[in-house]
């Protein structure tokens, strides 16, 4: 796999002997609780990235905060390594188990504690799924905002670890900003809450520094968050362009005129292609490049925003513009843009889905750089992306079957992220670095910013049991990939499999 | 100087602290040396270190260097129609960027529109090893590598000098209103709750103790609406404008007429004010309390933690009283290494936030 060996030497430095923990596990777990055998541990062995597998040594399912806390405990006293696993969607191995250590499932722990509508938070714990927050809190005309396309599978744990966005994000945030309180597990096993449900709680922002930091700090037992009230109007409107750059700069115009939509999503011709195909929302396949904008609000002020809206699309040369005329015309216009992984599922044998963020004045050449790169080794991408907030997805297409194409896909990932990079921005949005971008890390930051990641992790999780070799390289690894980067992204014996 | 990078000079403020063991009070105009644990040292000035280096309205991101003037910062988004949402307290001209940010304040948008917090994008750092770094960035969503931005985000200073902020932007609102109600102050999170399900564009809601104060921000139409349904004096546009900045930047005469210690207490939604006694200005629906004429700090600081809250020792002083509410054990121990992560030597603004969780 280019320049991806799983796991390093140094990631894999632990002497466990797993027979004692097994042991010291039977009595403090019920006997569904433990998973020993080959068989069971394979439903573990990825996640959403599934060109990368690892079985677990182990797998624990606790079901109390307390059997989370011996289980952590244990781990530290016999030196294992323990990997947090919420729904198993992260599409970087943020899930992928350690080979040496314990898989933590955290899926039952799936109880909504409490929805509390007039204070507008909800207590849940972290297996509970994003969409069932908001199924919950619907009664009393409340949602949680972030709104990840994985939102009916994955879990608000994995939310937090990834620090999740979806369409929402550009006008309410992403997970960090929802999220009032965590109650977490460290490796000691000791447990803390962090944040409260008033705003700010004193000493350094650790809720903030817990979001996104993939598992490496701390078990999350427990999640507040904060509940918005349903909006009074929507309104979702979709507009043809004859090019992505017209559509860049009608995104650019939009916000330059202040407005924030509630979800502002761009697709290019072959994802419309692809999701028409697949869903039959009525987009217009003739376009280069649709905008999906969806407006919310009090009556009156959607009914400005739309006015303006209009107008500056048309501005920017839009070719056609269709206003849904109900909320299952919204949907429809939504189901195509929800559905376009699945949807280029059909058209290739397998993607491989990027994520990386670059501002968006980039756009246009960063889109045309994605082609060049892909086409270099003769492979095809497809784009949609959150307009608004310059995170692109690429899905680079390719087909497993054929020998090198896995290869050469993650090859053109590689190239993206570092053009992202390049360009000012950054190798992950909101899917994480996982195992997946951990070589462009080195290309992201400098030694010093890497060594001042370590010793953050340190302060939490001073043997390094905590999701090990994940997010932050090592320093070897990173003088290895500058090694192998001499190259112009050039591997070595491309012709070899390195899976 | 106006324009001008300083940060070689620093990282050698730094090396030096650390060659002669002496530790550094950074300071920005040090409108806010009040605020936090005393801390003592040479001083690290970034006043000369300013600039706006980017500003990309129709990215709604703007990067400047730490020592630029919040004033510079907000005259030159209004140029463009933006503003920085969460309102930064700053006073004439003081207050620069980077002390906004070491400093975690928002005024009284925050609970409506986001927190300093919220809107930080990325830093440049120097941390206390004199090594300079730069977190996050110029994008909206990141999440490569610990968000150092936002940890550096309220730590006063303590975890390293930040040299330069980027900032998440937003448009500012075409139309506003502040209208003055009466109503009791703890009937506040009962009125905010049910103007913002029906959609009214709130963005601040104070209590003087008198009458309630409540600004909207929207479209004209929304604006108009609001102003409408909810009746109410409405306040002249100069006089509203005056009064919430009054409020943020504490010139109002709750707090200048007043010498004893001024506390902060930040509260979950819907505990009534009334309970907490001395003489108060009910801020943000009720979440934040201006509160004076309690000296009990161990009572004040139960009774607020008591339901979820907590209590900030903001301005002056009372013998043998942390600014800030102890932690428990477990994030007191994180803090202590989280200090010794970033500046191993504490030379940076010891005490200043935790003086008992930098004992190592
Ligand atoms: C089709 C599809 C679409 C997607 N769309 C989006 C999208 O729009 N936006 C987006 O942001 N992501 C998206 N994702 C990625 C993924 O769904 C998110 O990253 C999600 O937050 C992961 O949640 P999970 O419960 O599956 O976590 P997992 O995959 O189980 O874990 C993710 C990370 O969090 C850690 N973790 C999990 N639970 C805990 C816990 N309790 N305590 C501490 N650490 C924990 C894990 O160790 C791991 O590092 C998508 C994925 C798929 C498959
Ligand atoms: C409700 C409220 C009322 C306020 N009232 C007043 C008031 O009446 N008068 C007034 O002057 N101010 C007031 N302030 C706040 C203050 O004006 C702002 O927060 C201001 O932005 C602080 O900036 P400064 O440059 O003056 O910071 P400083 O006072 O210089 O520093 C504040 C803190 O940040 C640290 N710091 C500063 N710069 C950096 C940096 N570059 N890197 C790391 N750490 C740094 C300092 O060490 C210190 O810990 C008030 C704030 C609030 C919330």
């Amino acid at each position: 796999m280019p320049a991806h060996e799983l796991f390093r030497q140094e990631d894999l430095r632990f002497e466990v002997d797993i027979d004692p923990l097994i042991e010291a596990l039977g009595d403090v777990l019920p006997p569904d609780g433990l998973i020993v055998h080959e068989a069971g541990r394979r439903a573990y062995e990825c996640d959403g990235l599934a060109a990368y597998k690892q079985l677990p040594r182990l797998v624990a399912i606790p079901e109390t905060i307390e059997q989370v806390q011996t289980i952590l405990r244990l781990c530290r006293d016999n030196g294992v390594p323990v990997v947090s696993r919420g729904a198993g969607t992260s599409l970087s191995g943020g899930s992928l188990p350690h080979p040496q250590g314990l898989l933590l499932a955290m899926g039952k722990f799936n109880r909504i504690r409490e929805i509390d509508r007039g204070r507008r938070l909800a207590r849940v714990e972290p297996g509970v799924r994003n969409l069932a927050i908001t199924e919950a809190a619907a009664p009393y005309g409340l949602y949680y905002a972030p709104d990840p396309s994985s939102q009916i599978a994955c879990s608000i744990g994995g939310n937090v670890g990834e620090n999740a966005g979806g369409v929402h994000c550009l006008k309410y945030g992403l997970t960090v900003h929802n999220v009032l309180a965590i109650t977490v597990v460290t490796i000691d096993g000791e447990l803390t809450t962090i944040g409260a449900e008033a705003p700010d709680s004193p000493g350094l922002d650790l809720l903030a520094l817990m979001h996104g930091s993939e598992g490496m700090l701390g078990v999350v037992v427990e999640v507040t968050v904060k509940l918005l009230p349903e909006p009074l109007t929507k309104q979702v409107l979709m507009a043809s362009f004859a090019d992505v750059e017209s559509g860049g700069h009608a995104v650019a115009g939009l916000i330059a005129r202040g407005i924030i939509p509630g979800g502002l999503e761009m697709m290019d011709g072959a994802a419309i292609q692809a999701a028409e195909d697949f869903v039959h929302a009525g987009y217009d396949t003739a376009a280069a490049a649709i905008l999906i904008c969806e407006l919310d609000g009090s009556e009156a002020e959607v009914a400005d925003q739309m006015a303006a809206v209009d107008e500056c699309l048309r501005e920017h040369g839009a070719t056609r513009i269709q206003v849904a005329a109900d909320a299952a015309e919204r949907a429809r216009f939504w189901a195509g843009r929800k559905a376009a992984f699945p949807a280029v599922g059909r058209i290739s044998p397998d993607y491989y889905c990027m994520d990386g963020t670059i501002p968006r004045r980039q756009l246009a050449y960063v889109l045309r750089r994605i082609s060049e790169i892909s086409q270099a080794e003769a492979l095809e991408t497809v784009n949609v992306f959150h307009a608004g907030d310059g995170n692109l997805h690429p899905l680079i297409l390719f087909d497993g079957n054929q020998p090198g194409q896995l290869a050469a896909a993650e090859r053109v990932g590689s190239e993206i992220l570092q053009l992202c990079v390049e360009v000012g921005g950054t190798v992950t949005g909101e899917h994480g670095v996982g195992l997946e971008k951990i070589n462009e890390m080195c290309v992201q930051f400098s030694n010093p910013e890497i060594e001042q990641f370590h010793r953050i992790k340190a302060a939490f999780d001073p043997d390094g049991l905590l999701n090990p070799g994940k997010a932050i390289p090592t320093l070897n690894r990173c003088a290895e990939f500058g090694r192998l980067h001499v190259h112009n992204g050039e591997l070595p014996h491309p012709e070899l499999e390195r899976l | 100087m106006i324009d001008a990078d300083q940060t070689a000079a620093f990282v050698e403020q730094v090396a030096a602290a650390i060659a002669d063991d002496q530790p550094l009070t950074i300071e920005g105009s040090a409108s806010k040396a009040f605020y936090g644990n005393p801390t003592q040292g040479r001083v690290v000035s970034t006043l000369d270190h300013r600039g706006i280096v980017n500003y990309e309205p129709t990215e709604l991101v703007l990067t400047a260097r730490a020592g630029t003037p919040i004033d510079e910062i907000e005259a030159a988004l209004a140029d463009k129609g933006q503003r920085l949402a969460f309102e930064p307290p700053h006073f004439n001209g003081g207050g620069s960027v980077g002390g906004m940010v070491a400093a975690g304040l928002s005024g009284p948008a925050r609970p409506y529109a986001g927190a300093v917090r919220d809107m930080v994008l990325g830093i440049r750092l120097i941390n206390g090893r004199a090594e300079t770094m730069r977190f996050g960035g110029e994008v909206m969503k990141n999440v490569a590598g610990y968000d150092v931005a936002r940890l550096n985000t309220g730590a006063l200073g303590t975890l390293g000098i930040i040299t330069e902020v980027s900032l998440k932007v937003l448009p500012a609102m075409p139309a506003t209103a502040t209208l003055r109600l009466a109503a009791a102050a703890g009937d506040c999170h009962r009125l905010s709750e049910q103007w913002l399900r029906a959609g009214r564009p709130l963005t601040g809601m104070l209590h003087d103790g008198d009458q309630l104060h409540v600004r909207f921000e929207g479209t004209a139409s929304a604006v108009e609406d609001a102003q409408a349904a909810l009746g109410g004096e409405v306040m002249e546009a100069s006089d509203a404008a005056a009064f919430w900045q009054s409020i943020r930047d504490h010139r109002h005469a709750f707090f200048t007429a007043d010498e004893r210690p001024l506390w902060r207490l930040a509260l979950p939604p819907g505990v009534d004010p009334a309970d907490f006694g001395g003489s108060v200005l009910v801020d943000w629906s009720g979440q934040q309390l201006w509160l004076r004429g309690r000296e009990d700090a161990d009572a004040l600081r139960a009774q607020a933690a008591a339901v979820g809250g907590s209590a900030t020792l903001f301005r002056g002083e009372l013998p043998g009283v942390a600014a800030f509410a102890p932690l428990d054990a477990v994030k007191e121990r994180l803090h202590r290494h989280i200090k010794q992560a970033f500046d191993p030597h504490g030379v940076l603004n010891p005490g200043r936030l935790y003086p008992q969780a930098e004992v190592s």
